[in-house]
């Protein structure tokens, strides 16, 4: 009896919210409701040591932007829900975000297969999605927006630098990387890669290891005899918290940079906290921002940063760093904010028509612009090395923005896909 | 060769400007290439010319080689004074010109320099003082003397400039007379062999007195002289390589002492082909032999971290039979515990810094045995007997903890740092055996032998023993069976606190730390037998070994799913475990 009841207030409800949302654009004077944008990290598990921080930038941004006024005089409303490091949890919140709460747009996911995973829900729904990571390409939604690197703008530089005579000229390589599609893919366009460039398939070893990998003794022993067949180098796509036990083998075991350089894709400063960086001093990351980066724009983002986690009691807040996906996330809910802003409304075919072209003076020190057609940003190539105290030089980076080829060029069958 | 480096520098400057940022472009690339070929000959010359100079440089030691270099004027000339100025200036391109100067100049005050410089310790004044922090004091590098931290910028360098120290390093500290100076050169040299340095490398040899030494230096001349054109010279070089525990040997030898696809040899002479072949086949030995060390070593040390792992359950399962889903918790309890102990260690005891991980193991035993009395009284006491609701309400309590943790530290990994004296590894021959993975092996010996010393020694023991094999009967007699299974619960989750301060250590401290460990520990409990602890050892140790033999061939990967199979497979056919129950006598 009583659930029939709230069945029928269930469906009298949605009966009064859906007309009041499209009311809402027509209304478009003076709306003065708060917009609801949704952010979608891993809070705990196996990511959590990378997306906290994530989630902490999106809301610092927001209380950003509603202190300046908010979006069309309506102030940000986030709801941050946890999907846990659990693949298909990700698409149960994603569905929960546009259909409960009915967020304007989510910004969220780290991994790939987290972002496979949201994707069949924001297109279904027709909703609108910033992911701020890098990651391996071979996807292009509407509904998606990337404001990370494709591999062109991270993993081929990364490769071309360790190539040179500045990087080391290394010749053989290990394609190093957690097992899921991210690692899987970008190895794949590297081989091709690596190929093109005339190195042989035997002096590519490719390994993976589980999510939440722990022991790194073998993996370490292996690279070190592979290293012995002449200049060699790591790339590693290793992702979430096995990057600490794999650092501390490395240092523990002597693998030194000036050998056997390894360069990471999805290790910036966040993950280098909790690890004691003096062996690793000289390894390497790839990235399109650096939080050493010395610029105005940076300077006020990592202040505006601090600020906020002190205010909001995050742990260590006296220590906490900025990474690339931070500024990632950053730019992406400005350029929102600017898009909504254009379109006059939060509504997502008019937000999306609205975003291409945008630019915005990023804390990289560029200005970053949203491509027409491919729903990627130009963004610089960065190539640090890990210092004593945790942050990275940069001892490489392109003087211009570069043009993300989210189908790269090195995988067959993709010459005609590069825009929707 | 004043000139000569003052050209150096201007080419460096020059040639690095439009090579900048256009690696992507294909005539970036030859251009960035070319520019190296161009920096690579410059530093080779430098290098050429610095090495006629170390007899002087070695003579003229430290601070007196700066004045020397005080009084000349012009920029480039090579001294500690102008290779400093140049530092100084912080220009990134003028690194390079300034290590070659150093190269130049030698002497121990250069040195200390290049050293600090590699180590990324260096900090220029504006003055042209060389600092180096060291053990929290601040060092003149050129005098020697400690002094007050200067205003000065770190110099920053990356790992080419890294490379080119330690060449430089390793021509330089031949002639020191500090032996570890001369050692590290000795080690440059075979990682890099230059054949600018033979000579160098001879005289060393001869006059060295060190045995250990000798043997370094001897490897470096031997690589050296396998391309000497007297082929005796050459056969006794790659005997003498024989001795070598390099892998890169292993390789250099392989081309001696094989031929080429048509037929021909890269060494003509049959004698120094025969001697690297017989010489190949002893270095390869020994590899070989040290891989399977190192594999053993890595299984020794997986094996001792599962056996860690399900000590505490081989008591609480195994002895008492609870099938205690909450057992992980203790040990994720017991990890916490040590971040604890770090906190306030570093907080109140700054200088007891390094023997944390001891004092947290009282805190971890004291803290997770408390808590397992706690649930057994509040939980578990009241279900003896019903395995099912056991694991279902150990299982909650296990997300409660996993929730309360959460809650009180937050959902993010904890920072863990090792000691100092858990860094780093030992070096044996071409193997590094890691101090954290050597201490914990022992530590989990300790703590194997105590805890059978007191279920073997001890009025607790023998209680628990008696409890397990006739609970009735013990009850009879007069013990106190309620309490002896409360304490018997607590140090078992003790134990696997002591587990979680050694786990802290080596892999990540996060709430959900118990989860990774809770399957691997009921395997090797029920693989090993339920009901005492040698199978836990024997499981734990052969689980350890076979994971790491299978993993060089098969990845990480497969290794988990085979390793899975072999445990299904073992259990149907055994299912008892390794040893066999002693059935209870109720």
């Amino acid at each position: 009896m009583t659930s029939r009841r709230s069945l029928l207030r269930l469906a009298a409800g949605s009966a009064v919210a859906f007309p009041g949302l499209t009311a809402s654009n027509l209304l478009f004077a003076q709306d003065t409701t708060p917009i609801k944008v949704g952010v979608l990290h891993s809070l705990s598990g196996t990511m959590a040591i990378s997306e906290t921080a994530l989630k902490n930038t999106a809301l610092m941004t927001f209380e950003e932007i509603n202190a300046k006024g908010g979006v069309l005089g309506r102030k940000l409303e986030p709801v941050v829900v946890d999907p846990a490091s659990n693949w298909p949890l990700f698409a149960e919140r994603a569905r929960q975000l546009l259909t409960q709460d009915k967020v304007a747009v989510t910004f969220g996911c780290w991994t790939s297969v987290s972002r496979k995973s949201v994707l069949p829900v924001y297109e279904e729904l027709n909703g609108l999605l910033f992911y701020p990571v890098q990651y391996e390409g071979e996807e292009l939604s509407k509904n998606v927006f990337y404001t990370g690197a494709a591999p062109n703008q991270q993993a081929i530089p990364a490769v071309e630098y360790l190539m040179s005579e500045d990087g080391g000229g290394a010749r053989r390589w290990v394609l190093l990387g957690t097992d899921y599609v991210y690692p899987r893919t970008t190895n794949k366009i590297l081989r091709a890669f690596l190929k093109s460039k005339g190195v042989a398939d035997k002096d590519i070893d490719e390994s993976y290891t589980p999510f939440g990998h722990a022991d790194y003794q073998t993996i370490v022993a292996n690279i070190k005899k592979f290293a012995a067949g002449g200049k060699t180098a790591v790339v590693s796509t290793i992702n979430g918290d096995s990057n600490v036990p794999f650092y501390k083998e490395l240092g523990n075991q002597g693998l030194k940079a000036t050998d056997t350089p390894v360069v990471a894709f999805s290790v910036g400063e966040e993950e280098l906290r909790g690890i004691d960086t003096k062996p690793l001093v000289g390894h390497l990351a790839a990235w399109n921002y650096f939080m050493s980066v010395k610029n105005p724009v940076n300077t006020a983002f990592i202040d505006g940063y601090r600020k906020w986690a002190k205010a909001n009691n995050v742990p260590n807040a006296a220590t906490v760093v900025t990474n690339d996906p931070m500024e990632a996330t950053y730019v992406g809910i400005q350029m929102w904010k600017q898009a909504v802003e254009k379109a006059g409304k939060t509504e997502t075919d008019a937000v999306i028509a609205a975003m291409s072209g945008q630019t915005f003076a990023a804390p990289s020190g560029f200005t970053l612009k949203m491509d027409e057609t491919n729903h990627h940003l130009h963004k610089p190539v960065m190539i640090g090395e890990i210092q004593a105290d945790g942050q990275f030089e940069v001892v490489y980076q392109t003087k211009t923005s570069i043009r993300a080829q989210p189908w790269s060029p090195f995988i067959a069958g993709n010459e005609n896909k590069q825009s929707l | 060769m004043r000139i000569a480096v003052a050209v150096a520098a201007a080419a460096v400057v020059v040639s690095r400007e439009p090579g900048r940022g256009r690696a992507l472009v294909v005539r970036g690339l030859v251009q960035s290439r070319v520019m190296a070929w161009l920096l690579a000959a410059v530093l080779a010359f430098a290098l050429a010319a610095g090495s006629a100079t170390p007899v002087r440089a070695a003579e003229a030691n430290g601070p007196s080689t700066g004045e020397a270099g005080a009084g000349e004027t012009a920029p480039a000339a090579p001294s500690l004074a102008a290779a400093l100025t140049l530092l100084a200036g912080g220009e990134a391109q003028a690194r390079l010109p300034a290590i070659e100067m150093l190269t130049a100049v030698g002497g121990d005050a250069a040195i200390r320099i290049l050293e600090a410089m590699r180590d990324g310790r260096l900090v220029v004044t504006p003055a042209g003082q060389a600092l180096a922090e060291g053990d929290g004091r601040w060092l003149d590098l050129v005098s020697g003397a400690a002094v007050a931290a200067g205003d000065g910028q770190p110099v920053a360098v990356n790992n080419r400039l890294r490379n080119a120290i330690t060449a430089a390093l390793a021509g330089l500290g031949l002639t020191s007379a500090d032996p570890a100076m001369r050692l590290a050169a000795a080690r440059g040299l075979q990682e890099k062999p230059d054949p600018a340095r033979l000579e160098a490398l001879r005289q060393a040899r001869a006059v060295e007195t060190d045995e250990a030494l000798g043997h370094e230096l001897a490897m470096a001349l031997g690589l050296l002289e396998l391309s000497d054109p007297d082929p005796v010279v050459r056969t006794r070089a790659a005997g003498l390589l024989a001795t070598a525990d390099r892998r890169e040997v292993l390789s250099l030898l392989e081309a001696i002492a094989t031929p080429r696809a048509d037929g021909s040899h890269v060494e003509p002479d049959p004698g120094v082909r025969a001697a690297a072949a017989a010489s190949l086949a002893e270095v390869d030995r020994r590899l070989t032999r040290n891989e399977y060390l190192g594999r053993a070593f890595a299984g020794l040390s997986l094996g001792s971290i599962l056996m860690l792992a399900a000590l505490g359950l081989a008591i609480t399962y195994g002895l008492l039979g609870v099938i205690n889903m909450a057992h992980g918790e203790m040990i994720m309890i017991g990890a916490y515990c040590a971040w604890l102990t770090q906190g306030l260690v570093r907080q109140y005891l700054p200088g007891w810094f390094d023997v944390y991980p001891i004092l947290a193991l009282p805190v971890a035993f004291a803290v997770c045995g408390l808590v397992g009395i706690v649930i057994e009284r509040l939980v578990i006491r009241h279900l003896y007997g019903r395995p099912l609701e056991t694991l279902l309400a150990t299982w909650g309590v296990s997300l409660i903890l996993i929730q309360l943790v959460r809650q009180l530290f937050g959902p993010q990994n904890v920072e863990i740092v090792n000691p100092s004296w858990m860094s780093g590894g030992i070096e044996w021959s071409s193997l590094v055996l890691p101090w954290n993975r050597v201490v914990i092996i022992g530590f989990a010996v300790l703590v194997l032998v105590g805890t059978a010393l007191i279920l073997a020694r001890t009025r607790l023991g023998l209680f628990v023993r008696g409890v397990t094999q006739n609970r009735p009967m013990a009850g009879a007699i007069g013990v106190p069976t309620a309490r002896v299974d409360m304490l018997a619960f607590g140090l078992g989750s003790a134990i696997a606190g002591l587990a979680g301060v050694a786990l802290s250590q080596v892999g990540n401290v996060g709430p959900e730390l118990g989860q990774a460990w809770i399957i691997d520990s009921f395997i090797v409990v029920v693989a090993g037998g339920v009901g005492q602890l040698a199978g836990a050892v024997v499981a734990g140790l052969g689980l350890g070994m076979l994971a790491k033999f299978i993993e060089p061939s098969m990845g990480a990967v497969i290794t988990k799913i085979i390793i899975l199979v072999v445990i299904i497979g073992f259990i149907q056919r055994r299912p008892q475990g390794l040893f066999a129950l002693r059935e209870r006598g109720a």
